[in-house]
């Protein structure tokens, strides 16, 4: 029993049960999943498959935040992605032709990688904190993405650029293919590799893991280009879904749902130890939250609240010294004497 | 008087005077007082956040809740104003006691918890911002008396120009934190913080305190140019000033203000919110080119000056080795 509690996954897997709990009382048809057109619908599909760019970003973030680093850049990346991929579908003749849907999903993934190793280069070889290296591609990347829409909505109306968002495949959205096609490569790369040890021992300490042979540099770059490749990827799916690509809004506010995910995943943002499983199920509450507060009729602007309620809770019991004080407490309040008598030794 | 740790901000001051000129000789009527002080006019609320930012960046922290701050007060003064009918001399002082406050709880948090100041204030920057929201999902459009009057006074000026309320509050939060900064003990305090920790408790600085009371000056900041900004847009609104953050870091950046902690100066922060104002006039000014090249524009000023840094923090740690 105990052993259960401690597991690092008990406490996210507790949260994404209490929620799910709480629509099974709240509306029963929650659970319901229809078929209709070999698409499966219901509130869990939607959860899956609008949290799917979530998770993807997440997963890549927890590469990044398990260095010791933070991308903050991955919102403006979302947006980039989709312009590009939005306006290389609409300069085409047949919008529809796969050839051209392959080169913008081509492009868009070269691009996405080049701004993550802009920022790994950043971090890694100039020695800049990584708050601010991705600071500059997040104030920029906004300015970019504008001037690749030239300010507009570009709307897509390509069937096959729409199937990456909206398609089904074995009556489950295409995007959570995506997703755990990458999700199964990275654990596999990552726990079945060295490649997870590397990352962490950079981590823990950049320097020593240089002087044990580990090229720091290199793992770092990598992490930032993995980062953005799955921010690049989830600026696809987000696009492709509405058929379009705002330059503005699209990604909002990602970089800060995506380290929400990491740490209540338990991913600690001191860096040297990841749980990409946490981290997918992380991402999830905070999609299945969203749903529940559309659901229950609030104003989805709530959200926000929540989630700052919830970031600091999971932070607070992250915090040793917030950990200490509060057991101090029950401690002092169950056995009196206990401090009476340490304080004697 | 020439002095190595004021290089930054002759850097600064320089590549303003640069921008200036260069835009006085590429556009008629550029080189005007007029110009210049619409710099301050349309930035004030930028450079009161920004001053209270750099206290916090110089104690070594970061603050990202100032964007949200300044919309959560612009939504709470219009709300009591407008619809509670509250008169505006009792809500101004109570949204300024309502973002020091809510400063005063990060950095506590921050403090007591040893939570990351980044994460601490990400959850004020949704508070703060969802609070909006509960308020209300619209605009409010403030017609009160005071208010229109105030954002519609101008000082006139010798030379033909003139400048709002807002500019004169702005100078005078300027004026106040350079006091603060350079002829306190708490200024002192900030910048041993920033140094090392560590030292400053070992000095015996009351490290709680100042670490706590710069986060509660820079909500204080953040709710009084929230004010100003009610001046400027005469309405409240959930999605004001989204994004300031960024904008006022990369202003205390360009200052020459470390993100280490530290080192730092009020004035430079003041030229680099003028460099953000004059880049955005010349950008208007030029007529063909879109909004969005000032934010890829400070993107690549903010690069440069992080660079600078990097290479002036690495020199002096070889002359001191």
């Amino acid at each position: 029993m105990n052993r259960m509690f401690r597991h690092h996954l008990f406490w996210p897997l507790a949260i994404l049960a209490a929620l799910l709990l709480f629509n099974l009382f709240y509306s029963p048809d929650f659970f319901n999943i229809v078929m209709r057109n070999g698409h499966m619908y219901g509130s869990l599909i939607d959860i899956l498959n609008f949290g799917a760019p979530l998770v993807l970003v997440a997963i890549g973030m927890t590469l990044v935040i398990a260095t010791k680093g933070i991308d903050l850049s991955v919102g403006s990346i979302v947006a980039i992605a989709g312009a590009l991929a939005c306006l290389t579908i609409s300069r085409g003749t047949d919008q529809n032709a796969l050839s051209l849907v392959l080169s913008a999903v081509g492009l868009t993934v070269g691009l996405s990688f080049f701004l993550g190793a802009w920022n790994g280069f950043l971090v890694a070889t100039t020695g800049i904190q990584p708050i601010i290296a991705t600071l500059i591609l997040m104030v920029a990347g906004r300015g970019i993405a504008q001037l690749i829409t030239s300010g507009q909505i570009i709307t897509v109306t390509s069937d096959t650029y729409n199937y990456i968002g909206n398609g089904a495949l074995a009556a489950l959205p295409f995007s959570i293919f995506i997703v755990a096609a990458i999700y199964l490569i990275v654990s596999l790369l990552t726990r079945k590799t060295a490649l997870g040890l590397f990352i962490e021992s950079v981590g823990c300490n950049p320097q020593a893991s240089r002087l044990i042979g580990i090229r720091s540099r290199l793992i770092i770059i990598t992490v930032y280009m993995f980062c953005g490749l799955c921010a690049g990827i989830a600026g696809l799916i987000l696009s492709s879904n509405v058929a379009s690509a705002d330059g503005n809004n699209a990604g909002l506010w990602y970089e800060l749902d995506a380290i929400l995910a990491v740490v209540i995943g338990g991913t600690s943002l001191n860096g040297g130890r990841f749980y990409l499983t946490g981290t997918v199920i992380g991402a999830l509450i905070i999609q299945t939250l969203t749903t529940t507060i559309y659901m229950i009729g609030v104003p989805p602007e709530i959200t926000l609240v929540v989630k700052a309620f919830v970031v600091l809770t999971v932070c607070l019991i992250q915090s040793e010294v917030f950990r200490k004080k509060v057991v101090q407490r029950w401690k002092t309040r169950r056995y009196p004497a206990e401090r009476e008598v340490s304080r004697h030794v | 008087m020439y002095n190595r740790k004021y290089l930054p901000i002759l850097v600064t001051f320089g590549l303003f005077v640069l921008i200036f000129a260069a835009g006085s000789f590429r556009y008629t009527g550029f080189f005007s007082s007029q110009v210049f002080l619409n710099l301050l006019i349309d930035n004030s609320f930028l450079l009161i956040t920004a001053v209270g930012m750099t206290f916090v960046i110089v104690s070594g922290g970061i603050d990202l809740s100032v964007g949200s701050v300044i919309a959560l007060t612009t939504m709470i003064s219009a709300s009591l104003v407008q619809n509670q009918g509250w008169p505006p001399f009792v809500v101004i002082p109570l949204v300024l006691a309502t973002g020091a406050f809510f400063g005063w709880i990060m950095g506590a948090i921050i403090h007591y918890f040893k939570v990351q100041p980044f994460i601490v204030t990400l959850a004020g920057m949704f508070l703060a911002r969802g609070l909006c929201y509960v308020i209300s999902i619209n605009t409010i459009t403030i017609d009160d008396a005071f208010y229109t009057k105030v954002a519609q006074t101008k000082i006139p000026l010798p030379g033909n120009a003139s400048v709002s309320i807002s500019v004169l509050i702005a100078l005078a939060v300027v004026a106040i934190a350079l006091y603060l900064a350079h002829y306190t003990r708490f200024g002192r305090s900030v910048y041993a913080i920033g140094g090392s920790e560590q030292s400053a408790l070992l000095m015996g600085l009351p490290v709680a305190r100042t670490q706590i009371l710069v986060y509660t000056l820079s909500g204080f900041c953040s709710a009084l140019a929230g004010v100003v900004f009610t001046f400027y847009m005469l309405s409240g609104y959930g999605l004001h000033a989204v994004g300031m953050e960024l904008d006022t870091i990369a202003a205390v950046v360009i200052g020459g203000t470390l993100l280490t902690g530290g080192v730092g100066f009020v004035i430079g922060t003041f030229f680099g919110v003028l460099i953000q104002g004059v880049i955005q006039t010349i950008i208007s000014f030029e007529g063909t080119l879109s909004s969005w090249w000032t934010k890829i524009v400070i993107g690549l000023l903010l690069f440069f000056f992080i660079l600078l840094q990097r290479l002036f923090s690495s020199r002096r740690k070889t002359i001191r080795s």
